[in-house]
């Protein structure tokens, strides 16, 4: 006989709002319903009454882990309606906050993920070493999470000679520190007992269900919108990261990889610099509208936005990457036992307050 | 099999002591260029042209020229972005300490 139990909103392990009606039978998940609305502030609509260049902040605000990569999509959105060309320098900023970003979520991510198996001294020693990503971008616009640094036409802010010190010596600060953490996620006994096959998601059901980002990519899909070299990413090297196990161990190991491949970015970037102004001065009222996609953390975020020639826009629709995992991660919650339901939500590191703005 | 690869930070840790400051005994002194709350030092620079209350985002400014000039401040309506001390033309507005 099967029973419900509803897993979150208020859970532990949850760090997000979401509840899961959990069906299952003795101990195994036969189906999980996802149960969403705990957070929906209504953004989306108040974007439309706002002008569109306070949006750039109140659109930062959609997600409090990716909120620079956000405003940065939106503000690449306006641009392509008004065609504006961005300066280079600005490119390679919006670059290197964007990767400090991805760097501060997968530390957060897979600090979460070792508190969901149980391991917290793992769990807050990951977090001892993302302050530094905290500090550094705190140094260079500010703030902390809310970066507040991009506006239609390229940046707000710069970083000069001794900031960009400052942030190298961060990075090789996280990179000596992370390394040590990430021997443990990958190499020790028990977080592979729990981790190893686990929430399998085979490449078929991963392009069928629409997964983005390291979910995705952890299932052998060569899937990262950075490869088609928006801002500067076409003059950085890189190669998306990709694991074929398809399970919650492929998906930490893909983050763990994409930690030092953003370390690496960033110092591409800084040593990069081109000496031109921040920002692009333009006059008039968007009118139009635009797609533009970016990858963030947790795969690709879509921005639709239409002007109709006024300050405000006409509509400004967002599909987060969380939205697209979620189908996935139904599937891969069928059959696992109720002790892996955890585990198996933040492997797939969902953010509520983005989905449901 | 590997069983104790946390060992070498654990020793480290033990040995080093603990990393997080005695707060509010012992402050980190704040980042420079931190944003913090709004301040306006000087009023008499101010021209009231009500250019931050419409860059404000969040509403937390108001401007007011009749009957009497004011320059208001909702602390908790802001949400420190800053566009406001960018805008300004008479540069009379600056960013203060962030925890009042």
């Amino acid at each position: 006989m099967s029973m419900i139990v509803p897993f979150g909103p208020q859970h532990p392990v949850l760090p997000e709002p979401l509840q899961l009606r959990l069906e299952i039978v003795d101990e195994t998940v036969v189906s999980a319903l996802p149960v969403i609305g705990y957070v929906h502030r209504g953004l989306e609509r108040l974007a439309e009454q706002k002008d569109f260049q306070q949006d750039t902040y109140l659109i930062e605000h959609i997600c409090g882990i990716c909120s620079f990569m956000h405003s940065t999509t939106y503000c690449t959105g306006i641009e392509e309606i008004m065609n504006i060309e961005i300066p280079e320098r600005a490119k390679y900023l919006r670059v290197a906050w964007s990767e400090m970003h991805r760097i501060h979520s997968h530390l957060l991510a897979l600090g979460l993920l070792a508190d969901a198996f149980g391991f917290e001294s793992l769990f807050y020693q990951i977090w001892r070493t993302r302050e530094h990503i905290m500090d550094a971008m705190e140094y260079t616009t500010g703030g902390r999470v809310m970066l507040s640094a991009a506006c239609v036409g390229g940046v707000r802010k710069d970083i000069n000679e001794e900031q960009k010190q400052f942030v190298l010596e961060k990075l090789a600060l996280i990179e000596a520190e992370f390394k040590e953490e990430a021997h443990v996620l990958l190499d020790d006994y028990t977080v592979k007992a729990r981790t190893v096959g686990v929430g399998v998601l085979d490449a078929k059901t991963a392009y069928e269900r629409g997964a983005v980002g390291p979910t995705a990519r952890a299932s052998g899909l060569k899937m990262d919108h950075r490869m088609t070299g928006y801002f500067a990413y076409d003059k950085l090297d890189f190669e998306p990261v990709v694991e074929n196990d398809c399970d919650a161990y492929a998906r930490t190991k893909v983050r763990i990889r994409e930690v030092f491949q953003s370390i690496d970015l960033i110092r591409q970037a800084l040593s990069a610099l081109p000496d031109t102004p921040l920002k692009t001065a333009f006059k008039g009222n968007p009118n139009g509208e635009a797609a533009v996609r970016a990858e963030q953390p947790r795969g690709e975020v879509i921005y639709y936005l239409k002007g109709n020639g006024t300050d405000k826009l006409a509509r400004c629709r967002v599909r987060t990457p969380t939205f697209a995992n979620v189908a996935p991660m139904l599937h891969m919650l069928n059959g696992c036992s109720l002790a892996n339901v955890g585990v198996i939500v933040l492997s797939v590191d969902p953010c509520i307050s983005c989905t449901e703005r | 099999m590997k069983i104790v690869v946390m060992l070498k930070t654990l020793l480290f840790n033990l040995l080093k002591g603990p990393v997080t400051r005695k707060y509010p005994y012992e402050e980190r002194p704040p980042f420079p260029g931190e944003r913090g709350v709004i301040l306006m030092p000087d009023e008499s620079k101010c021209i009231y042209c009500g250019i931050c209350a419409r860059k404000c985002p969040s509403n937390a400014l108001t401007v007011t020229r009749t009957p009497e000039k004011e320059w208001k401040y909702e602390r908790f309506r802001c949400i420190l972005c800053g566009a406001c001390v960018e805008a300004c033309p008479k540069k009379c507005l600056e960013f203060g300490d962030r925890k009042k």
